[in-house]
């Protein structure tokens, strides 16, 4: 049973126990802190066989093996030791008993966490000697603050007086036994950095020794001394909480200033890019200059945050920089800041981290050459901030305990590479550890480094699929709850049941439609498809041509103008394929069944009909509404097999052939015009079983001639519908567009092919660029084409969709495709543009009016911005997925290979380089790593090369890499990590 | 910087010197005050709470009348200076009330109320000070006042929190400590081994509760002797004091009122 018992204190005493000051809180609002504090004498010493305490650590004659302290010694170092010589106090070779004073550890604490930590794990290592006094609670060394003390003194003087008292007990607790010689008894010592400190405790008679002077006394002084701090570094400064709060970034300007200079040309205007190799680096993208605005430092970049809308003020053209040739990683450079040390910037540490940075910065100019508009941010026109997905950096907790409930300041770190560390402040943070959280961004102030937000909500744990796949959803904002009722109550009354009525003149269903249920019609669709939005037939015409047909599901019949469910799909924009799940535009029923052309059932379409010669020339094209039976749903797969069986006679497969030779004549036609085959990295996830939908394996996508069947029939009917709108409703055709690139986003890669293959690329047209693409093949490693057109896809812009009105009729071409105008009509079940579409063609067709929003330019224009920027989203939402799993599967596989006592590894091409790092692309998973090397490398910038050893390494190097996965301490990110495997090993480098 | 004080550190010791068991300074002083009944001022630490009891007496309402028992009435003001930040709490605070209602629920099964039908029972309340375990201390001085004035009770009311750091239980906590650590508070009555209050505005997790509560109990009966102590003590100084006033043969200025409770 425990002792439970009221400590009894008299009245007398509470000069000595409590303790009144004043704190200034962050508001400004003044609190009074009232603490009280019992002192006991039961506070042990920790000296072994003291005849007053019972436990003990320490000898009990201390160390002998100082020379100048022949009875034996302990040492009791002062807080500045720790501040300043910690590597000495850490060194295996420094090993006298060392008393550690209550006050010294909290001081410790005070000024620096991490210090304080490494101190906390010396004191439990097995080698070291260390017993903590609590001074401040027995009664004999407890001090209280004098009048016009400052705390440091006080400090001082109570760790002169716990020193003075160990002597003394020391001494007592060892009389001389008469008759035995009197016992050797041993001093404790006080190391001190501080010379006043010591002057002080000299006159007390107390024995003190500066570092220095102690260890160069010691038998292996040679190596300690290398330990020391350089002298005079380790100034110790006043308790920091006096000095005021130092700005750490400039202030904007006004906003009435901002949009001033932005009309007079003296200031941009433009999206802020972190760059996410290097996070002391920013670019901006203003229209006056071809290469973006180049950001260089903290305080240039000046608290924009990635999707800011910046205003940025341009340097003189001397002061113009190249981008960072550096890895720059924010969570090792800034590891040891503290969440809550930089609520008052201006400290030690801080210094630090300054000097790393400026570092960092310093070596950007060092290059002449591409220099590019550098300039620094003046102020922000509106912030872009939303919820970000994050981690709680368990580094930054002060205390990790479980039960804890008190405030603390933690650091989150956001998923994404390109965002800031946000502080903030939570009660939860020992739980929150290890989950991935929802954190929103509240202010950023000038004088705090980090932006500062709070906690939204929990996710679940990091690493289970359903917390990666809502972090991924939210991360792309992807709206992904369910339909209201209001959406739902937009669909047939009938649900599932609704059919297409019988044939009659009365029913509206079939008002002006063309009855082609007779007509062979299939569909060809990737495996597991649910979402059928066309369907094809093609069948010999009496006179020598060939009727072609392309079906598109009627969507606009069901979702009408100015409905819920309209606008609900608006804003959704677009459906989002992950890679286990779907997030619909469309409620399914809609999606799934009534819209989606299944076989063998009866459904409402809008086709396209073309005449054509056998040589896939149009004679004439028709659009109308139609009842479609389609008779058969192929994969790519299936429709292959049965296209290339001989046997199969049937009018189905020789519908294929037909289309299949078609085809073939329109891509000829198409890639002679100029058309571009680019190449993106595509893979596809093997799942297990359906249950578990672990992934197993990753391939690459298989393409086969179906498919070109497909796409080359769904770009003609685009372009076909393209034309047609355009010429009804010339202002607001909703249309889309491929601009083509700026000559200057080629440049690069041009450099680096013409240096490292001696190959040419012409990109002064589409189809040059194609041709010369073409050309750049190397016959050792046939991966070597595609990785150039992935490259070069990445020099490009994106599509995007526009209303016709709005931009010049020179700029309607789609640069990709090598066509004048073309839309997106074929599939309305996924992309809102296609209903836009349908609804326009339908009016231009005279089947029913437009409705009055479709004639309006601003409306069409504040609709296909929502949807362009829906689409970028659902694009980087499912290659995020893909690369999730891509990364469970690299998991499972590491490990499946660990059995054997093998590793991944794969090949892979260099395809950047960096001072201290490479950037390469295993083309058989389809993702980019990065290769690190702890230190810089020769590294020429001119030639692409990095020099390691005496190896080089140069872009498009074949090389193998190790990839594992391993978690990510502080984040707990599982993230990709690579490493060379050949042609050097750079585990150790 | 308060989230930076260890509440328990490797010596075993709190922020305030006190190991995990042991219960902050109490003292108790139940001198007369003013015109009340019977009044207490009780000290833990530096939370302090004087409180003033009056009756049994006729209620001032004759709807807050019970016809067959007395009416316990509470009513907590807290001193806008008792705390860090000065701060007034209005009487409707949802705060104070719910602790004047707890206070209540905890005395009526110890208050023979029965004795006094159609009468009420007034209980005030003044928080000077607030360092942690308010609820413990108006818990304890009411009981005191109650003494003092008195009124006829079946057994002490000791109350003491207790709370959890990690996996170490601690008593009697400080404001510092209630902020971190999950509580609870518990009242017990020693004599009869009864528990009259339990409450918690923390989660506390399952399987510390029990040993919590035991430690808290303990600690009750702990506090009980303190209490029987002050309470015996005060009586002996009135009963001297009374010798003197029959031997003067004055009344003196001893309220008698106080005595009924030993007599």
């Amino acid at each position: 049973m425990v002792e439970i018992k009221v400590l009894k204190r008299p009245r007398s005493e509470a000069v000595v126990t409590q303790r009144k000051f004043f704190k200034k809180t962050a508001r400004g609002k003044v609190i009074k802190v009232l603490r009280e504090r019992y002192l006991r004498d039961d506070v042990a010493c920790g000296i072994e066989g003291c005849r007053e305490c019972d436990q003990g650590v320490l000898p009990a004659s201390g160390d002998k093996n100082h020379p100048a302290f022949p009875n034996g010694h302990f040492i009791l170092p002062d807080t500045n030791v720790f501040l300043s010589q910690m590597d000495l106090v850490e060194s295996p070779l420094f090993n006298p008993p060392i008393i550690l004073l209550q006050t010294v550890l909290e001081e410790v604490r005070h000024r620096s966490l991490p210090l304080y930590n490494r101190l906390k794990a010396l004191t439990k290592a097995d080698d070291k000697k260390i017993w903590i006094f609590y001074n401040e609670y027995r009664s004999e060394t407890a001090i209280i603050r004098e009048e016009g003390e400052t705390p440091n003194d006080r400090n001082d003087r109570g760790i002169r007086k716990a020193t003075a008292w160990y002597n003394e007990h020391i001494k007592l607790s060892r009389p001389p036994i008469r008759g035995q010689p009197t016992p050797q008894i041993p001093t404790v010592v006080l190391m001190t950095e501080d010379s006043d400190n010591r002057q002080k405790a000299e006159k007390a008679g107390i024995p003190a020794s500066s570092v220095r002077k102690y260890v160069q006394s010691m038998k292996n002084s040679t190596q300690l001394l290398d330990l020391l701090s350089a002298e005079g570094s380790s100034e110790i400064e006043p308790t920091k909480a006096v000095a005021g709060r130092q700005s750490l970034y400039p202030e904007y300007l006004p906003t009435s200033t901002l949009l001033a200079g932005v009309k007079a040309g003296e200031l941009h205007q433009g999206h802020f890019n972190a760059n996410q190799y290097n996070y002391l680096e920013g670019s901006v993208h203003v229209p006056a200059f071809t290469k973006p605005v180049l950001l260089v430092g903290r305080e240039n970049m000046n608290r924009a945050v990635d999707g800011d809308i910046v205003v940025v003020e341009v340097f003189e053209e001397k002061e113009w920089k190249a981008p960072g040739d550096e890895v720059v990683d924010q969570d090792s450079t800034l590891k040891n800041d503290d969440a809550e040390d930089s609520a008052d910037e201006g400290d030690v540490e801080d210094h630090e981290v300054l000097v790393k940075e400026s570092k960092f910065v310093e070596t950007t100019e060092i290059r002449g050459h591409d220099k590019q508009p550098t300039g620094r941010i003046v102020g922000i026109i509106k912030r872009n901030w939303r919820a970000y997905v994050c981690h709680i950096d368990s580094t930054s907790l002060t205390s990790s305990n479980a039960t804890s409930l008190s405030q603390q300041t933690v650091f989150a770190t956001p998923v994404s590479r390109l965002l800031p560390r946000i502080r903030l402040r939570t009660r939860q943070a020992p739980s929150l550890i290890g989950q991935k959280i929802l954190v929103t961004i509240d202010r950023w102030d000038v004088t705090s480094r980090y932006p500062e937000g709070h906690f939204v909500r929990s996710l679940g744990k990091v690493e289970s699929k359903e917390a990666e796949q809502e972090s991924l959803l939210l991360e792309f904002e992807v709206p992904y709850r369910p339909f209201g009722k209001a959406i739902l109550d937009c669909l047939p009354e009938l649900g599932d049941q609704w059919v297409v009525p019988p044939k009659s003149d009365s029913s509206p269903e079939w008002r002006d439609r063309e009855d082609f249920r007779d007509l062979i019609i299939c569909s060809i669709d990737p495996p597991n498809c649910q979402d059928i939005d066309d369907a094809l037939h093609a069948r010999p015409l009496p006179n020598g041509n060939i009727e072609a047909g392309v079906h598109i599901a009627d969507v606009s019949h069901f979702v009408h103008a100015d409905t819920p469910m309209d606008s609900e799909a608006a804003s959704r924009g677009t459906t989002v394929y992950l890679v286990d799940k779907r997030i619909d535009m469309l409620p399914s029923l809609l999606g799934t069944n009534l819209c989606s052309l299944r076989p063998f059932v009866e459904r409402l379409a809008f086709s396209a009909i073309w005449e054509m010669t056998p040589d896939a020339e149009i004679v004439n094209v028709r659009f109308t509404k139609s009842v479609i039976a389609s008779k058969a749903a192929f994969t790519y797969e299936e429709a292959q097999i049965r296209k290339d069986d001989p046997h199969r006679q049937d009018e189905l497969t020789q519908g294929i052939r037909l289309l299949n030779s078609l085809a073939q004549k329109l891509k000829a036609k198409r890639m002679a015009a100029g058309a571009l085959n680019l190449a993106s990295p595509e893979v596809k996830i093997q799942l297990d079983s359906s249950e578990s939908s672990d992934p197993i394996d990753v391939e690459q996508k298989e393409l086969r001639e179906t498919n070109s069947l497909v796409e080359e029939f769904m770009l003609l009917a685009n372009i076909s519908v393209a034309k047609k709108i355009e010429e009804t409703f010339p202002q607001t055709a909703v249309l889309r567009r491929h601009l083509p690139p700026p000559r200057t986003n080629f440049e690069k890669l041009q450099d680096i092919l013409m240096k490292r293959k001696g190959m040419p690329l012409d990109v002064s047209s589409s189809g040059a660029l194609a041709a010369s693409l073409d050309q750049c093949v190397d016959i050792n490693e046939p991966a070597f084409n595609t990785l150039v057109r992935i490259m070069a896809t990445r020099c490009m812009l994106s599509a995007e969709y526009f209303c016709s009105g709005s931009v010049g009729k020179d700029t309607f071409g789609h640069y990709g495709l090598a066509s004048p105008i073309y839309t997106h009509f074929t599939s309305p079940i996924r992309r809102y543009a296609d209903v836009l579409a349908h609804r326009q063609l339908s009016a231009a067709i005279g089947y029913s009016p437009l409705h009055a929003s479709l004639h309006s330019k601003q409306h069409v224009e504040r609709v296909l911005d929502v949807v362009n920027r829906r689409h970028r989203m659902a694009q980087m939402a499912g290659r995020a997925s893909v690369e999730f799993y891509v990364g469970l599967a690299l998991k499972a596989r590491g490990e499946r290979e660990k059995k054997n006592s093998a590793e991944v590894i794969e090949e892979a091409f260099v395809i950047r380089t960096f001072r201290n790092g490479l950037g390469v692309f295993v083309s058989k998973l389809g993702i980019e790593g990065l290769v690190m090397f702890k230190k810089d490398m020769q590294f020429d910038a001119e030639n692409y090369t990095i020099t390691v050893g005496t190896t080089t390494l140069a872009v498009f190097d074949k090389v193998k890499v190790r990839i594992e996965v391993e978690k990510d301490r502080n984040t707990q990110r599982g993230r990709v990590k690579m490493s060379l495997v050949h042609p050097i090993d750079s585990a150790d480098l | 910087m308060a989230s930076r004080v260890e509440i328990l550190n490797e010596g075993g010791f709190r922020s305030d010197g006190r190991r995990q068991f042991e219960l902050r300074s109490i003292e108790m002083d139940m001198s007369q005050q003013g015109h009340a009944d019977g009044s207490a001022v009780i000290t833990h630490g530096l939370t302090q709470v004087q409180v003033s009891v009056f009756g049994p007496r006729e209620a001032k309402m004759r709807s807050q009348t019970i016809h067959d028992r007395a009416n316990i009435n509470v009513e907590i003001s807290i001193a806008p200076f008792s705390t860090g930040d000065r701060r007034k709490r209005s009487r409707g605070d949802k705060r104070i009330l719910e602790y004047a209602a707890a206070i209540k629920s905890t005395f009526e099964p110890a208050i023979q109320t029965s004795l006094y039908p159609r009468s009420q029972i007034d209980v005030f309340i003044q928080v000077i000070q607030q360092d942690g375990g308010l609820l413990q201390a108006c818990i304890n001085g009411t009981t005191l006042a109650l003494m003092n004035a008195g009124v006829p009770m079946i057994d002490f009311i000791c109350a003491v929190s207790g709370g959890v750091h990690s996996t170490h239980p601690l008593l009697d906590l400080t404001l510092l400590e209630e902020n971190d650590v999950p509580n609870v508070t518990i009242a017990v009555m020693p004599k009869t081994q009864k528990v009259s209050l339990v409450t918690m505005e923390t989660r506390l997790h399952v399987d510390r509760f029990e040993e919590v509560f035991r430690l808290a109990t303990e600690a009750g009966l702990v506090l009980h002797e303190e209490m029987k102590s002050a309470v015996l003590g005060r009586a002996k100084e009135l009963i001297s004091s009374l010798d003197m006033g029959s031997n003067a043969n004055r009344g003196g200025d001893v309220d008698d009122d106080g005595m009924t409770g030993f007599n």
